[in-house]
């Protein structure tokens, strides 16, 4: 296969991640292959990147497709100098064995190879010496990675990484760049963020390599599917890993101040109001009297109450925690917003959201708001009751009633009749459920329920599907 | 439109050259301007505000020598403020000093005047395009300017040419390097993307910014500089509104040494957070977090 076959199938691949690649922009990317040359790899990803990946959302996806279809290295990764330098390895490409099977050592021999490996990481994590690092991930991935099974060899992460423990190396790290006068000053805790970045950065080296492995094993294809994580906006709420979340919160403001420029936008576009005679006059004034232009009114914009009521109990808080943060984050848009949490009490969680630390939210929520009074156990219907006999004047004409929850309520009562009332109080009532549709109404789901009583119930399992709802929320 | 030659020979020609005006490029910024001169396309530059977008097209007009026309676009940004505009002032003082002559002559005389070079305000689009010496055009804050701009870009920026009715069609006889910066606080057509090379700029590595500072901040002692930077990333690290930007690490660099600061502590660094952190609760929870105000 020659390089220009690959080029187009790693744009084809680029598009079943999600990546929006049109032929213009493949033919882009070879003309600037034209201009640069394969020579340089660093380059070549340059280049691509510039032609094929134009939304910062995509680069993780384009980085890891990059890995697999134009790979550093092939096999154990001997390079035509280590050749020379060691006779006894022979061969070349995938069947090409630099170093010793794993197999072949001896438990002690395995050991003794993965302290100087360690040692090895220590000297590169200080220095920061990112090819140091590449080599060591390669190394360490050939010696500790594999296990033959049935259908070949396989490669495994975590066995890398548990071999290489980089954590461990944490505090002789923090020795060797600080000195020990510096130890558990303002210093000490600068230096250990610079830390966890390289010890991240060398774990993503380990990773690529294992995926390139199992790549050379299985067939790109295979890999790719499980390789390339779901775009950021398309991550599931109630799937997202820690580090998703922390993603996911920091996108809260630049989401928010996307939509907010938006709607203003849509809103200066519509319609304008009523005739402002005073600056039509005024206005005529530079035309002699005659009124060419005429001058309107902006229209006010209609800003909803919002009422949110969320359910926060563990399988549905990260969703809860990212809405309220973002609902918050617009308050702008919106006359007021007011908070509710529950699990199968309900309490006002608003002054929470007027704190300083919003990142602190879901804590502090869970910890000092009164939120549970029987088992602690999602609990709708007796949630609901509480709400409406505690807080009846929340829920009023103008009012936009928001409720947050995948409704899973344990074979719990409902209390539908009391949530009939609220929802016909209210201007809208909207559901947002972070489960699949699919998955709506099966087991101890009461989805069905609650699906007739609210004007919709809105499926939103990622950013993206948020972003849409708050969008239509909020009328121009 | 004219070939004129390529602005740089190869990518270690563009970190040299930016290197001499001040710019210190890595290798995907230097391979992406490459690109942009070789394949004569604009180039999209797009990332947070201070990580040096602007100055990058600065540097790049220095380094090639050519001039810098800047377009700096906002909401309610129209084609008479960034292509052309007829100067009807002065029209009307034409006719009105020339109507003393009366008949038909005199009307046509004058109509063929008013419509001419003479009254014709340049915009800086179509001084860019008009322009026959090297020339760098810097699209400045794309994303803020309203969608109608990005339609009128899209036709200048493909065929480098602009159509004034009365004159005729006015074609670039030498192209100039276009350069579009962005906030991402919206996204950019797809139209207009298409058309361009995109390159994100992040926040630099931790050698870059240290070297970024230190040549910008030439008397800060080295090891100031190394610990300045560690503290700058793990500020960004943490959930902040606003994470600090280089340019705020380059005034933080000066600060500390105007207050001429021994020592890089805690209370040296509580008593100058202001300088990089501009919201309160951001800087409440730098100060929790680092705990500034443990001594």
């Amino acid at each position: 296969m020659n390089l220009l076959d690959r080029t187009v199938e790693f744009t084809a691949a680029l598009r079943r991640a999600g990546v929006p690649v049109s032929s213009a922009e493949t033919v882009d990317a070879a003309r600037a292959i034209g201009a640069l040359g394969w020579a340089n790899r660093d380059a070549v990803r340059a280049s691509f990147a510039a032609t094929l990946c134009k939304r910062p959302v995509y680069r993780p996806a384009f980085d890891t497709l990059f890995d697999l279809y134009f790979p550093p290295r092939i096999g154990d990764g001997v390079s035509l100098d280590d050749l020379a330098d060691d006779p006894s390895a022979t061969g070349d490409g995938a069947s090409a064995d630099g170093e010793p099977d794993p197999g072949d050592l001896t438990p002690e021999e395995l050991e003794a190879l993965r302290q100087a490996l360690r040692d090895q990481l220590l000297d590169a994590l200080r220095d920061g010496d990112d090819e140091a690092l590449r080599q060591l991930a390669r190394q360490a991935v050939s010696a500790f990675g594999s296990a033959r099974g049935s259908a070949g060899r396989s490669w495994f992460l975590y066995r890398v990484l548990r071999a290489m423990s980089a954590e461990t190396l944490i505090s002789d790290l923090l020795s060797a760049l600080l000195g020990d006068s510096e130890r558990g000053g303002l210093a000490e805790r600068a230096a250990r963020q610079t830390i966890t970045d390289r010890i991240r950065e060398f774990e993503e080296l380990v990773g690529a390599e294992v995926r390139r492995r199992m790549a050379e094993e299985r067939g790109i294809e295979a890999v790719e599917r499980s390789a390339v994580k779901p775009l950021s906006d398309q991550v599931e709420f109630l799937r997202a890993s820690q580090r998703d979340l922390v993603e996911l919160r920091r996108q809260v403001y630049p989401l928010a101040r996307r939509l907010a420029t938006r709607l203003t936008a849509r809103r200066r576009l519509g319609r304008t109001g009523r005739l402002d005679f005073r600056r039509t006059v005024r206005a005529s004034l530079a035309t002699g009297g005659v009124p060419v232009d005429t001058k309107h009114r902006p229209h006010k914009p209609h800003k909803p109450e919002l009422v949110v009521l969320c359910d926060v109990s563990g399988s549905v808080s990260s969703f809860a925690h990212f809405t309220l943060m973002l609902t918050h984050a617009l308050r702008e848009q919106f006359a007021k917003v007011r908070a509710f949490a529950f699990i199968d009490t309900t309490d006002e969680v608003t002054r929470y959201l007027r704190g300083l630390d919003l990142g602190d939210m879901m804590a502090r929520i869970s910890g000092e708001a009164d939120l549970v009074w029987f088992d602690g156990h999602s609990d709708y219907g007796h949630a609901i009751e509480v709400f409406a006999e505690k807080y009846p004047e929340a829920v009023g004409p103008k009012t936009s009633l928001l409720i947050l929850g995948d409704a899973r309520n344990n074979y719990r009562p409902t209390s539908a009749a009391v949530f009939r009332r609220l929802c016909a109080q209210a201007r809208h009532s909207y559901w947002l459920n972070p489960e699949p549709r699919s998955y709506w109404g099966s087991g101890d789901s009461a989805t069905d329920v609650y699906a007739e009583l609210v004007d919709e119930m809105v499926e939103c399992r990622n950013i993206d599907q948020l972003q849409v709802f708050i969008e239509r929320l909020l009328p121009s | 439109m004219s070939l004129q030659e390529h602005a740089f020979a190869d990518v270690a020609d563009v970190r040299e050259r930016l290197r001499a005006t001040g710019y210190l490029a890595d290798e995907a910024i230097a391979t992406t301007v490459f690109l942009a001169d070789r394949l004569r396309k604009p180039l999209l530059v797009e990332g947070p505000a201070g990580v040096g977008k602007t100055e990058l097209a600065k540097a790049l007009a220095t380094s090639v020598g050519a001039e810098l026309i800047r377009l700096q676009c906002y909401e309610g940004l129209d084609e008479a403020r960034a292509l052309y505009e007829w100067n009807y002032k002065k029209q009307l003082l034409r006719i009105q000093s020339g109507s003393g002559d009366g008949g038909a002559e005199g009307w046509q005389q004058a109509h063929d005047d008013i419509f001419s070079e003479e009254f014709l305000l340049s915009r800086p689009l179509l001084t860019a395009i008009r322009r026959e010496e090297p020339t760098v055009l810097l699209i400045d804050e794309t994303d803020k300017a309203d969608v109608e701009v990005e339609g009128l870009l899209l036709e200048v920026l493909s065929d480098f040419q602009v159509t004034i009715p009365e004159l005729g069609t006015i074609t670039a006889t030498r192209r100039p390097f276009v350069i579009l910066t962005s906030n991402a606080t919206r996204e950019l057509s797809e139209a207009l993307k298409r058309r361009c090379l995109y390159l994100n700029l992040d926040y630099p590595s931790a050698e870059r910014e240290k070297e970024i500072v230190l040549s910008r901040v030439p008397d800060l002692p080295e090891k100031h500089a190394e610990s300045l930077v560690r503290i700058v990333r793990a500020l960004r690290a943490m959930e902040l509104k606003k994470a600090p930007s280089i340019a705020e690490t380059i005034d933080w660099a000066q600060t500390v040494l105007a207050l001429g600061f021994d020592t890089f502590d805690e209370a040296a660094v509580a008593s100058t957070l202001g300088v990089v952190l501009k919201h309160a609760s951001d800087q409440a929870r730098a100060i929790g977090h680092l705990k500034l105000t443990a001594n």
